[in-house]
């Protein structure tokens, strides 16, 4: 048994490695990536500065509002959109590989193979992808959110029916209850708070990754914040960034709101 | 004789009657209301959204023959292409190294700020006002902050830099003050009767109890981190492999390379997964 003073010298040791480790990372990536922390962290003050000058709406940029506003709720359907039909694919496939309610278990290993490729490659990639064969169109970013949010949502779905549903399962089971009786009368009204809440969650994510897509695919509100941007009307991009994080905000209370409620 | 209706005469007994409503098979309660609620808006939102959508006039067939086709070079065919294999990984390196640098940043002005807005350890309006600002934070895509601090530092990695760490710091600090308000008052109380000083009840009491969900949340931010430099370094120009996928698909068009850079990523991607599980589970084993 190790004394008081040893074990407090050993944590002290062990704290110092950890905190100098850590250190060093810093301070090799930013040797190697050639970023100078003083004057990194000093460009932040002047940042907000120049955006206070340069992103103030003028009476130019608040005409624009109307179109900003539309490309925004563009974008928000669409986020949505994509969200709900990856969901209802998700839950479909869910149910077939989850352990609780799967086919066997091989299904199971297939199914989160599945998403777990799905889930890794880049948002990026996808879009430009997508962007190669679809065109630059609404389609194309729909089909980028759709297929990155199945990967999520499969997995979430798949673990969310093995926690929560597996004991209401088994007492519909010993009823005699045939399988898609137990699929609707348990496991479906059982998961659906939790379900909803994901859904939720991945909605808010999406609404902000749909900018990055449409940088990328020349859509919705990342196209117009791109525009104004490489166009140099800052009153107007700072118009955009308004807009996008009143709706950000608003999404994220009412969905919290909701999640009160159901949970 | 006497008959049954006789003794229920007699004794003023009656005969059952059935309940006059059914028996509820399901109470009402506002959570499956609100569940139908949602359900309803978001369904017509995407019905409404599916067939007001503007496909471009791409010819569906032709265009899923192209994407099969363009899925075949990738995934089936990768090749490090014109770029060669080395600058493709050194591109690769830099991109996580951002990640890991961001990450670190993040973590420290995170925990820092969420110390300070934790409801359960300081004053409520100074956490108040840290809650709000890192809410319009957050809302903002990382990809739009990075374009920001272009402006001033110039496009390249200290503009990515500072772009991802704001966005960290922002969503650590919420993931961390809510790891701290979970914590048992009793455990605070306990060390403030001793008379211990604020910093000193942060680093015995707080940082030992929540260090397991500190990590977990810290390298999930890390897996975000990687995913958000990549997607940087497309739509901005800030270099590292997002930069080297961008000009594969959109410029040069040679999809095997973006084949070799997908599968680069993957990898990465599923390395860091399993560090995140194998340091949980040692701290959750602890």
């Amino acid at each position: 048994m190790s004394s008081p003073i040893k074990f407090l010298a050993q944590k002290h040791r062990k704290q110092t490695v950890i905190i100098a480790v850590i250190g060093s990372i810093y301070a090799l990536s930013s040797w190697i990536l050639n970023f100078d922390s003083f004057s990194g962290f000093t460009a932040v003050p002047k940042a907000f500065t120049w955006l206070g000058v340069n992103f103030s709406p003028t009476s130019e940029s608040v005409e624009l509002l109307p179109r900003i506003w539309q490309k925004l709720i563009e974008t928000v359907a669409l986020a949505v959109s994509s969200t709900v039909v990856a969901a209802i694919i998700a839950l479909f496939v869910a149910i077939l590989g989850s352990k609780a309610t799967g086919i066997n278990n091989y299904v199971h290993v297939i199914v989160r193979g599945i998403a777990s490729f799905f889930r890794n490659i880049p948002l990026v990639a996808w879009a430009m992808i997508l962007l190669f064969s679809f065109k630059q169109s609404d389609f194309t970013g729909f089909l980028a959110l759709l297929l990155m949010t199945v990967g999520y949502l499969i997995r979430a779905f798949m673990e969310i029916i093995e926690d929560e549903a597996s004991e209401t399962m088994m007492a519909l089971k010993a009823t005699g209850a045939s399988y898609f009786q137990v699929i609707f009368q348990a496991v479906l009204p059982q998961i659906m708070p939790s379900l909803i809440s994901w859904v939720l969650y991945m909605i808010e994510n999406n609404v902000r990754d749909a900018t990055l897509v449409g940088i990328l695919t020349g859509t919705g509100i990342g196209f117009i914040f791109d525009l104004y941007f490489k166009s140099f009307r800052f009153d107007a991009v700072g118009m955009t960034i308004l807009a996008i994080i009143i709706v950000v905000i608003v999404l994220e209370v009412l969905s919290n709101q909701i999640r009160k409620v159901i949970l | 004789m006497i008959t049954r209706d006789d003794i229920q005469n007699v004794s003023g007994y009656k005969k059952p009657q059935p309940p006059e409503k059914k028996i509820k098979l399901r109470k009402f309660n506002w959570s499956r209301v609100m569940i139908y609620a949602v359900m309803v808006v978001l369904l017509s939102v995407t019905g409404y959204t599916l067939t007001h959508l503007d496909t471009a006039n791409v010819k569906i067939g032709d265009a899923i023959h192209g994407l099969m086709m363009t899925l075949n070079q990738i995934f089936l065919q990768p090749r490090a292409g014109s770029d060669g294999v080395m600058p493709l990984l050194s591109a690769l390196g830099i991109s996580l190294l951002l990640a890991i640098m961001t990450t670190i940043i993040g973590a420290v002005i995170g925990f820092l700020f969420a110390v300070i807005a934790s409801r359960n350890l300081t004053n409520a309006y100074f956490g108040a006002i840290i809650r709000v600002v890192m809410a319009i934070i957050r809302a903002i895509p990382t990809i739009v902050w990075v374009l920001i601090f272009s402006i001033v530092c110039g496009l390249g990695t200290n503009a990515a830099i500072l772009g991802l760490s704001f966005h960290s710091i922002a969503y650590l600090t919420k993931a961390y003050s809510e790891s701290i308000e979970e914590i048992d008052q009793t455990t605070i109380e306990a060390l403030k009767v001793t008379g211990s000083k604020f910093w000193v009840i942060v680093f015995q009491a707080i940082w030992p109890t929540i260090i397991a969900s500190l990590v977990s949340w810290t390298f999930i931010r890390l897996e975000i981190n990687f995913a958000n430099a990549i997607a940087v370094g497309a739509a901005a120009g800030a270099g590292g492999i997002g930069y080297q996928l961008f000009v594969a698909s959109g410029m040069s068009f040679d999809f095997h390379e973006v084949g070799f850079i997908v599968y680069l990523i993957i990898g990465v991607t599923i390395l860091l997964e399993f560090i995140a599980v194998k340091l949980r589970q040692m701290y959750i084993t602890k």
